[in-house]
């Protein structure tokens, strides 16, 4: 019970507060240094390259895409994470549930990143129970940039966290995207976004097979393909991994609410994504027989990561 | 100089405990139950909007009945509790027997301690998992807390309506048979009870991390008729 005045009333992140133990993200707007983190390494306090790179010791999430289809939003996330150039994980997930109808998606620092997932279900689920009603899909979005924002000294010393936020507007009937700088800016997208270390490689991928009104079948087609192009690139990024059967998350999020592709249908729309890009290849070589040499090799080499 | 009465003790707890009965006598009553799909909640509440039935965690609900301010001021505490407790250490270590119990200590606290005794009774259920059985709580004004086996009556004129449910639901029955039991019950012999004026919330395993779930009227009547 809190004395009249001194009520947090429907926030958690206030209540946690409230009670004495403000965690980092909880701290939103205040300057306070944040107990548990360590004292900055030299050069590395802020740097471009520990925004990068990472900390030693502290894990990295890395590429997420969202884009908008007509019915609702799809959300992906390969699995990797990385501890400077070596992987620390091959299975973590970065796309969440943020409630019934919003997922949440992260890239940066692991650990702070999944406090913050954790910090942001909570407060929305805690402000349903007592308030008796759901937060607007906006109010949400902004509950969460006030959770970066609070973050902005951690990211300060290189443990950045960048969330994406993404969901069904139940009042406006459609899917919406947010985007969020490590100020707390938060951006609506009105059609696709993606960050995290392949975040370019995936956008661009996105970028050139998006439409308006695109279909969800077509939209989860487009986020699979981005996620393999950024894993194609860029060294951080995760592909598809059918010896351990690990596959990246895709979820999609509609008016009946989130929901996660089981692993087994991600499995196999990569397998009809790499049947569709040989085919691209060989098709290629057909028509453009290599000029110089009749001996060009015909087969693409092996890649570690290709389904057997 | 002027010396203040003395009263004796006896007397004070006694008449705070009568107010306290007289207020919660005033409020319509509630049934909470278990049947074979879970735990069930019926309360009498014409409000559509004012709920005596609400969620406190994923497998945790709370009931109240007498003054509404009261018990809702007591529900919010509880959210409040689990969600710290769920985000402190994991979701699996919220239960309802310590929620309980910190509802009766505060009970016992403000009917020893305060002017005013609260006015109200209320209900910490929880649906059992991994084969431990649905539980049902029920602290009192005063703080007394007991642990119900199978169900348990709150509100004005507890005792008539727990006598006319035990003779009609003797075992643990369907979903559909208990419900029906405790709108009886509730209503006695002379009048019926429109699922308008009822409010229902379930506890149920449905798959999915949450299991409360508040039926609209429409599901209470198809339920009902």
């Amino acid at each position: 019970m809190f004395p009249v005045g001194g009520d947090p009333g429907p926030s958690f992140v206030d209540l946690v507060r409230a009670a004495g133990g403000a965690s980092g993200i909880a701290e939103a707007g205040t300057a306070a240094r944040i107990p548990w983190s360590p004292p900055a390494a030299p050069g590395a306090g802020g740097s471009d390259s520990s925004m990068t790179t990472g900390r030693p010791g502290v894990w990295h999430g890395t590429t997420i895409v969202a884009l908008r289809s007509l019915g609702g939003v799809v959300v992906a996330g390969d699995r990797r994470a990385t501890e400077g150039h070596t992987i620390a994980h091959r299975g973590i997930e970065k796309v969440f549930p943020a409630d019934r109808h919003s997922a949440v998606a992260i890239a940066g620092a692991a650990g702070p990143a999944i406090e913050m997932v954790r910090l942001f279900q909570t407060q929305l689920e805690h402000y349903e129970k007592v308030e008796g009603s759901t937060l607007s899909l906006e109010g949400k979005a902004n509950q969460l940039a006030q959770m970066v924002r609070g973050n902005l000294p951690m990211a300060m010393e290189g443990l950045a966290v960048l969330p994406l936020f993404a969901g069904y507007d139940l009042r406006r009937r459609t899917g919406r995207i947010f985007s969020f700088d490590l100020a707390g800016g938060r951006y609506e997208e009105l059609e696709y976004y993606a960050t995290g270390s392949g975040g370019r490689d995936a956008k661009t991928t996105v970028k050139l097979g998006y439409r308006d009104g695109l279909g969800t079948e077509k939209a989860i087609e487009l986020a699979v393909n981005a996620l393999y192009q950024a894993a194609d690139e860029d060294s951080a990024t995760g592909g598809p991994d059918p010896l351990r059967g690990i596959y990246p998350v895709v979820a999609v999020v509609d008016e009946s609410g989130y929901r996660r592709l089981p692993d087994t249908e991600v499995a196999d729309r990569f397998v009809t994504l790499l049947g569709s890009l040989a085919q691209h290849r060989n098709a290629a070589e057909v028509t453009n027989p290599p000029a110089t040499s009749a001996n060009a090799p015909q087969i693409a080499p092996e890649r570690e990561d290709e389904p057997s | 100089m002027t010396m203040p009465f003395y009263v004796a003790p006896e007397q004070v707890m006694k008449d705070r405990a009568e107010y306290a009965q007289k207020g919660i006598a005033r409020g319509r009553a509630l049934v909470a139950t278990i049947s074979d799909a879970g735990v069930l909640i019926v309360a009498e509440n014409p409000s559509r909007t004012l709920h005596k039935i609400s969620e406190i965690y994923d497998r945790v609900a709370f009931a109240g009945v007498g003054k509404y301010n009261e018990f809702d001021q007591l529900r919010v505490a509880g959210v409040r509790h689990a969600d710290t407790k769920g985000f402190a250490y994991s979701r699996e270590d919220v239960d309802a027997r310590s929620l309980a119990n910190l509802y009766a200590q505060y009970l016992g606290q403000v009917f020893t301690h305060e002017m005013k005794p609260l006015e109200v009774e209320i209900l910490v259920a929880e649906l059992g998992v991994d084969g431990k059985s649905d539980q049902l709580y029920h602290i009192a004004y005063e703080g007394t807390i007991t642990d119900e086996p199978r169900f348990v009556v709150l509100g004005g004129d507890a005792e008539t309506i727990k006598n006319r449910f035990a003779e009609l639901d003797q075992s643990i029955q369907s979903f559909e048979f208990t419900l029906k039991s405790a709108v009886a019950a509730l209503a006695g012999p002379e009048r019926t009870v429109p699922a308008t004026d009822l409010e229902v919330g379930i506890l149920e395993d449905r798959g999915s991390r949450r299991t409360f779930t508040r039926l609209d009227d429409a599901r209470v009547s198809e339920l009902l008729s």
